[in-house]
């Protein structure tokens, strides 16, 4: 509203609009505007990596091509399932938001949660995996047993990159997972509604950028 | 005093602000408390504005030590690893610390909001903790002094970088954490500027320092997040060896120089468009006629954004890459003065016919006319392959870089201090101050730094602790070296005294009132001096531009004469 003055504004405003906003519509547009602006931030972040991914493949490509057999691609693909689930509960949370359906909501935010724990486990298993077979990044790549045959030049930037841009988006997950347990607690505090549920919008677009980063990662890491 | 009668445009209550000196920003709240939890912008301005101040002249006082040593062949005041340390600290506190944060953090955090009629950034709360992000990452950088520093260069090539002391893991550390200030900063403005614009504020009446402030944003949002992924591969590299910039291991040194330069091309014109916005406020108001060419101005800021995303392997026409990358490289670097050259005739345009004003914020308007002309010239001379060859790493590129951020951004920011200081602080710098410092500034620079155009010319080589053993070929070394260090006091001089006479008058300067420069901008003729903590009583209503001088009868009032409506002594008004 233009031209009021900041006491008529006072008047009746709902509790979650903040002051230098003049309607509920232009904060939450403005949040996501924001939001979306710190994912193009994520994607330039990981994109460094891919080039590195990209430049040491094209310079190498029969050993990338070798040193990706040992990474499973079943667990990958298990992994990607599980993603994708993740995306879909945290979708259905946003439209049971909507929709004022607080206890569908929380179901699907600790859905979420527990494909994200998943997820971590699976990495676990894959890396506690390769740590026993010799498999470090970089200098530390010393592969033994059934994987001598892997002791191949060029081989440890492969690894260095698999561990590098598994391990960030790793982390990612795991910074979700821990927001996602701070939403649980404000949703089952009834925190938000219909009216108001930025916080959930906001955090069901970091996810699925988690999700797409994998999508990128898993064919280039595993499957090729 | 405010006019007596009603601006076009603006809501009928807003001539009726409130007299300058009673409730503001500054004493809105009161104690050290309220200032460290602000959200309000202005007060978040000035956080940098302080904390900016503090590294520069850190930076600055390294700078003087540098070019002490040089006063002298051999050792004058330090040996050859403090030389090298001190040299990487200057570059990496002036660059990460001062200049990339910068314009936007301390004037584009106090002015923007205001100059599109908002209460306040979209954000305010990501303001604040992009402070406190920022002054982590500054703690991180002063740790890598405390724990043996860097003598790398502000650069931090591979190999050395990677195998040498573990200061290098507190500086990568230092620029990823500021890196993300700069991001939530550069977030905050995209999205102010995009939603939260006044009624009748289109985006064909922004003011330029607004169309700057938003297309530097872009670059900050876009690029500063290469040099997170950058810094995060060197510290890996360093802590666990994995090899992507090793050559034992099947890796590159040259891809770090592309990706760090990746970002740190773009960082150059995140320095220098916010400078830009502010010349073109400054030709505006104290020419007092409408900016010429506002749409190419206001659109080669964009140009210059996106085009200098391209330019980055004209840092590195001698580290190896193919003729063919250079030749295309070299082309873009032509490509991007052209934007640059429409906006520096532009301004000197809107002087054309214009009232001018021989104020210290013009003087500095027109210091950056000569100062950033002859860098961005020079650059473009070092962006021809035949010629950089034998200028690269020289002193040379010392001085078109000098030339270009100090002649450029930081004499723009000075003269925008000076404009908006009234604004800010409800106070009037003494302006005979302000001229003498003024030319000891303009004498002291280009003492310092001209002479290093010819040094480098020469063939004097960049980040050499001594030229003792250059002496026999180039006696003319030793006079240069010396007037260059000569310079430097000057300059030092000059800017000591602007910081005597800013604080001096914070105490005991003439109270300022409201539009001390007869300028049409919203800050200068919607707020009070300083302003109130909400910045407008009612959201402004727009109906012209920012520069429309041909309307200043019906927004000062009728009765207001040509010197009496822009006079900083006299009343403003009726």
């Amino acid at each position: 509203m233009a031209n009021t003055t900041a006491a008529e504004a006072h008047a009746h405003h709902p509790p979650h609009l903040q002051h230098h906003f003049v309607t509920s519509e232009q904060q939450f547009d403005a949040a996501k505007q924001g939001m979306w602006l710190f994912l193009i931030t994520e994607i330039l972040l990981f994109s460094g990596m891919f080039v590195a991914y990209t430049v040491y493949r094209v310079w190498h490509p029969e050993v990338f091509a070798q040193a990706s057999e040992l990474l499973d691609w079943r667990l990958g693909m298990l992994n990607t399932i599980v993603l994708l689930t993740s995306s879909l509960t945290v979708a259905l949370s946003i439209h049971f938001a909507q929709q004022d359906k607080q206890r569908q909501m929380l179901i699907c935010l600790v859905l979420t949660i527990l494909c994200a724990g998943l997820f971590m486990f699976v990495k676990y298993i894959e890396y506690t995996g390769k740590f026993s077979h010799g498999i470090f990044p970089g200098a530390g790549y010393a592969p033994h047993g059934d994987y001598a045959s892997y002791d191949i030049a060029y081989a440890p930037l492969f690894f260095s990159i698999y561990f590098v841009m598994t391990g960030i988006h790793g982390f990612h997950v795991l910074i979700g997972m821990g927001i996602f347990i701070w939403l649980i607690t404000r949703v089952a505090r009834g925190h938000f509604s219909s009216a108001y549920y930025t916080p959930v919008e906001l955090t069901g677009l970091f996810w699925h950028l988690v999700d797409i980063i994998w999508i990128f990662l898993f064919p280039l890491l595993y499957l090729i | 005093m405010e006019s007596a009668t009603q601006p076009v445009g603006a809501a009928p209550q807003a001539a009726e602000a409130p007299p300058s000196g009673t409730h503001n920003y500054l004493t809105h709240e009161r104690g050290l408390w309220s200032w460290l939890t602000t959200i309000d912008h202005k007060r978040i301005g000035i956080l940098y504005a302080i904390s900016l101040a503090t590294f520069f002249l850190v930076g600055g006082v390294l700078a003087m030590l540098v070019r002490m040593e040089l006063l002298t062949p051999g050792e004058t005041i330090m040996g050859a690893d403090a030389y090298n340390q001190s040299f990487t600290l200057h570059a990496v506190v002036m660059v990460f610390l001062f200049l990339i944060p910068g314009i936007p953090a301390v004037l584009g955090n106090f002015i923007l909001p205001i100059h599109i009629g908002a209460k306040d950034v979209a954000f305010p709360r990501l303001n604040l903790a992009s402070w406190y992000i920022f002054m982590i990452g500054a703690t991180f950088a002063i740790g890598s002094v405390l724990v043996g520093g860097i003598d790398t260069g502000w650069t931090f090539y591979t190999p050395y970088s990677s195998q040498g002391s573990n200061a290098v893991l507190f500086m990568t550390t230092a620029v990823f954490i500021a890196g993300f200030a700069g991001i939530f900063t550069g977030i905050n403005f995209i999205v102010t500027v995009h939603k939260m614009r006044a009624p009748g504020m289109t985006w064909n009446r922004l003011p330029l320092f607004v169309w700057a402030i938003y297309s530097t944003a872009i670059v900050q949002v876009l690029a500063t997040p290469v040099i997170g992924i950058t810094m995060v591969l060197l510290f890996l590299e360093k802590f666990m060896q994995i090899g992507i910039f090793d050559p034992a291991l099947g890796g590159d040194p040259v891809l770090f120089q592309h990706f760090f330069w990746f970002y740190s091309h773009p960082a150059v014109y995140i320095m220098i468009l916010p400078a830009m916005g502010i010349i073109s406020e400054l030709m505006g108001t104290f020419s007092r006629q409408k900016v010429s060419g506002y749409t190419f101005i206001a659109l080669s800021s964009v140009a210059i954004a996106f085009l200098g995303f391209l330019v980055w392997g004209h840092h590195m026409f001698v580290a190896g890459q193919s003729p063919i990358s250079s030749i295309i490289f070299s082309m873009l670097t032509f490509l991007i003065g052209i934007p640059t050259g429409i906006k520096v005739f532009n301004w000197v345009t809107t002087m054309y016919r214009g009232s001018v004003w021989l104020q210290t914020p013009m003087l500095y308007a027109l210091m950056f006319l000569f100062l950033f002309t002859i860098g961005g010239l020079t650059g473009i001379m070092v962006g021809v392959l035949a010629v950089d060859v034998h200028l690269h790493d020289t002193y040379f590129i010392v001085a078109h870089f000098h030339y270009v951020m100090m002649g450029g951004t930081v004499i723009a920011l000075i003269g925008g201090l000076h404009y908006w200081w009234p604004k800010i602080t409800g106070k009037m710098y003494n302006e005979r101050a302000g001229k003498i410092a003024a030319a000891l500034v303009f004498v002291g620079f280009n003492l310092t730094f001209f002479t290093q155009f010819i040094l480098g010319s020469r063939g004097m080589p960049r980040r050499y602790y001594d030229y003792a053993d250059l002496l026999d070929r180039h006696p003319e070394f030793l006079g240069l070296h010396q007037a260059s260090t000569v310079g430097s006091w000057i300059l030092a001089l000059g800017l000591f005294l602007i910081l005597f006479y800013m604080l001096w008058s914070l105490f005991k300067g003439k109270q300022a009132p409201q539009n001390p420069w007869g300028a049409l901008t919203l800050e200068w003729t919607h707020t009070t001096t300083p302003p109130s903590p909400h910045n407008f009583d009612r959201t402004p209503l727009v109906t012209r531009g920012p520069y429309d001088f041909y309307l200043a009868d019906d927004v000062f009032g009728p009765r207001h004469t040509g010197d009496g409506a822009g006079d900083g002594a006299a009343q403003e008004g009726a």
